[in-house]
């Protein structure tokens, strides 16, 4: 983990912990988002990975880790955090493992797993108040099987599960509001282009003790269909349009720590990607634009909202 | 030594405090509850030294019982039927990261319907999960069996979880005198829990559970653990004779009763073999040379021990406690396997009952020792038999007609 606060650009950890040459995409924004983490934990770490994309980080007899891994299934990764972290805590009292070998639980999940199956599990572990650090990677669906709809899918998005005219036709699931409402240690959104953002909330996240969850958006090139080289474009399109709030829950309060002024419409966002593609072309569709639109904008106008008596002014 | 009266969940709850396990993660599920509320209550009090946790679920708990073990821990976990079921993805999942730890199954029919009372469904749905199996008959057989799995799961050759099981209400709720052993002596036994490089630790970096995506990998590490679940085979010889010599009893890896000069053999696991025993003295007295063969050990499956026991006998009964549909008795066709080509092999006869706790009386223990011997003579085996008399099939009848009777009520009323 890095030494001094991180405040600028330039305290960023120079040295890269992740090594190259993995099964990802290219352009993947879930890699970008965990080369960043990494870089600011550290390799006093033992990933515990849930079924997704990241598995394959890790395949026989290769692994970009430094540190520990272990893979558990698609539904149980904090389960195994609970298991690892109480075993170490037991081992260390019992004087059978050295205070300085101590290593902390990471949950590497995408989000079929953080939204869907893996949830129960995640709920259980925060109220048990684990102390663990959870990551989610969100390409908002099941990006390792193709792109089917997940619990995390957006309005209007067209998934290989939901091929038709309107894409899909619920909302993404607010996992923020969900976790946040257990009262876990600290909860926070963050995104791989803006690396700054997240290194102090990774930073503030390791320095904490408890359930510590990190939501990831990771734009995904072969799932939302844009050019890899984009990568950094859509994501500040995501930041910019006031799409992907980045905000952080701690001591209950949640607190924005970028208010996204002037907001772009979000078609620039949604007009770069090719699974919003049918929104546009061959004819636009104003309704779920305007939907996507409205929903952003009631967002803000609370968060803008002057504190009333209510703990969390999240949707 | 002095023995107290333990129930079966008690005799498990007692294996494990014996074996100063550092964590049971734990989920309840009737008839299991109480061996992780005893232990439970240990934990508080300081009685054992480590942690207990309750997970929201089984397939969390083998999770974290799995984890703690890959971490460097000695675990502890139960549970029963539908609880194992729910669990099953990560007991298929766990042997394969070969490590050690031991899970008390208290077995209990499956849904559906539901019911709570015993038979082997559940902890067969196991059978092919790389989980080593012992199947236990008494209580005292439950505490001794849980520390033979420890050794036996921490075995260097081994390193496979294990899985002890115990019928549910019969054993599982009954009282029964048991030897709780000395804990000077129970380490004589089994020493301290080795992670032999297995553990998670700062400075050594390792990464578990794998993916491996080349077949021939995939085949390497899968022949490998099915290797190593052979080798428990070799070793539990000497472990069950290592108990013997600290503890006074012995747990064969197949238990036989009265079998040497046996011409008819009953063929059992788990608590109903109690009354197969009761049969075979029952019979014996009327001058049949019957016996009673019950394996402990289910996986590995002891074929060698089996074919030993069995060669040369005129017939055997299999009695299965468990049914899969479409088959019959999953442990008629693992003997039949083990016997099948086999020069003196016996006639097979397969008979199912037991199910949801239902008993074997001993009038139908009597009548499967004279069917077996009819096939022998016959030299033809019949078709197996679902045990079910005509009384009960009088009474279900009622019943149905109950049902059939508030239906109709319930029609005129709407």
């Amino acid at each position: 983990m890095s030494e001094h606060a991180i405040e600028r650009m330039k305290d960023l950890p120079s040295t890269h912990l992740l090594g190259a040459g993995t099964a990802m995409c290219a352009g993947c924004g879930g890699l970008s988002a965990l080369h960043e983490i990494y870089d600011v934990l550290g390799t006093k770490t033992v990933f515990i990975n849930a079924a997704g994309c990241m598995t394959l980080l890790a395949v026989y007899p290769f692994t970009p880790f430094r540190s520990s891994w272990l893979y558990t299934a698609m539904a149980s990764a904090p389960a195994g955090a609970q298991g690892v972290r109480d075993a170490l805590d037991v081992l260390i009292a019992k004087g059978r493992l050295p205070r300085d070998e101590d290593v902390t639980p990471v949950v590497l999940t995408g989000d079929g797993a953080a939204y869907g199956m893996g949830l129960a599990a995640t709920s259980a572990a925060i109220e048990r108040g684990l102390d663990f650090i959870y990551l989610c990677y969100d390409n908002e669906g099941y990006g390792n099987t193709g792109q089917q709809t997940s619990g995390a899918t957006p309005h209007g998005a067209r998934t290989a599960s939901n091929v038709g005219g309107r894409g899909y036709p619920g909302y993404k699931k607010d996992l923020f509001a969900i976790w946040a409402a257990h009262q876990p240690t600290y909860v926070a959104t963050v995104i791989g282009s803006e690396p700054l953002d997240l290194a102090k909330k990774i930073q503030t996240a390791a320095a904490l003790k408890g359930p510590r969850l990190i939501l990831a958006l990771a734009p995904c090139p072969t799932g939302w269909q844009f050019d890899p080289q984009e990568l950094m474009e859509i994501g500040h399109l995501a930041v910019r349009t006031g799409l992907w709030p980045l905000k952080e829950y701690h001591d209950g309060k949640t607190t924005h720590t970028r208010m996204p002024h002037p907001r772009l419409p979000v078609e620039a966002y949604l007009s770069r990607q090719g699974r919003f593609a049918h929104l546009f072309s061959p004819h636009r569709d104003d309704e779920v634009i305007a939907d996507i639109q409205a929903r952003v904008d009631r967002y803000w106008d609370e968060v803008a909202l002057p504190q009333s008596a209510m703990p969390d002014p999240d949707p | 030594m002095p023995r107290e009266l333990l129930t079966g969940n008690a005799a498990a709850a007692w294996g494990a405090r014996c074996a100063e396990v550092d964590y049971v993660p734990a989920f309840p599920i009737t008839p299991q509850t109480e061996i992780i509320e005893m232990l439970a209550s240990w934990f508080e009090c300081g009685a054992l030294k480590g942690r207990v946790t309750m997970l929201e679920s089984e397939h969390s708990m083998v999770t974290a019982a799995a984890a703690a073990a890959a971490t460097g821990a000695r675990v502890f976990t139960a549970t029963s039927s539908q609880g194992l079921l729910y669990a099953m993805e990560m007991l298929y999942a766990v042997p394969g990261w070969r490590v050690p730890f031991v899970l008390v199954n208290v077995s209990r029919g499956l849904a559906t319907p539901i019911t709570l009372e015993p038979d082997h469904n559940d902890v067969l749905a196991a059978r092919d999960s790389g989980c080593l199996q012992i199947h236990c008959a008494s209580c005292q057989e439950v505490l001794d069996s849980v520390l033979i799995a420890y050794r036996l799961a921490e075995h260097p050759r081994v390193r496979l979880p294990v899985i002890v099981n115990m019928d549910g209400f019969y054993v599982s709720f009954t009282r029964e005198p048991v030897e709780v052993p000395e804990a000077d002596a129970v380490r004589r036994f089994l020493p301290p829990f080795a992670p032999l490089g297995i553990e998670l630790r700062a400075s050594r970096p390792i990464s578990q559970a794998v993916a491996a995506l080349g077949s021939s990998q995939y085949s390497y590490f899968r022949y490998e653990a099915h290797l190593a679940a052979l080798q428990a085979l070799e070793v539990y010889d000497d472990i069950a004779a290592a108990f013997t010599a600290e503890f006074g009893r012995h747990h064969a890896m197949v238990e036989a009763y009265r079998c040497d000069d046996a011409q008819i053999v009953f063929l059992m696991i788990g608590s109903f073999a109690t009354k197969a025993r009761a049969a075979v003295d029952a019979l014996r007295e009327s001058g049949a040379k019957v016996g009673l063969v019950r394996p402990r050990l289910f996986r590995p499956f002891p074929s060698q021990a089996l074919r030993a026991l069995l060669a040369g006998k005129r017939a055997v009964a299999v009695i299965d406690q468990n049914l899969s549909f479409g088959k019959g008795g999953v442990l008629h066709t693992e003997v039949a396997s083990a016997l099948y080509g086999e020069r003196d092999a016996p006639m097979l006869v397969s008979f199912v009952g037991g199910l949801g706790g239902r008993d074997i009386a001993p009038g139908e223990f009597h009548e499967m020792a004279a069917i077996a011997r009819r096939a022998a003579d016959e030299g033809h085996s019949p078709e197996p038999r679902l045990l079910f008399t005509a009384e009960e099939l009088r009474e279900m009848r009622k019943l149905q007609a109950i049902a059939a009777a508030e239906r109709s009520s319930l029609r005129s009323l709407s």
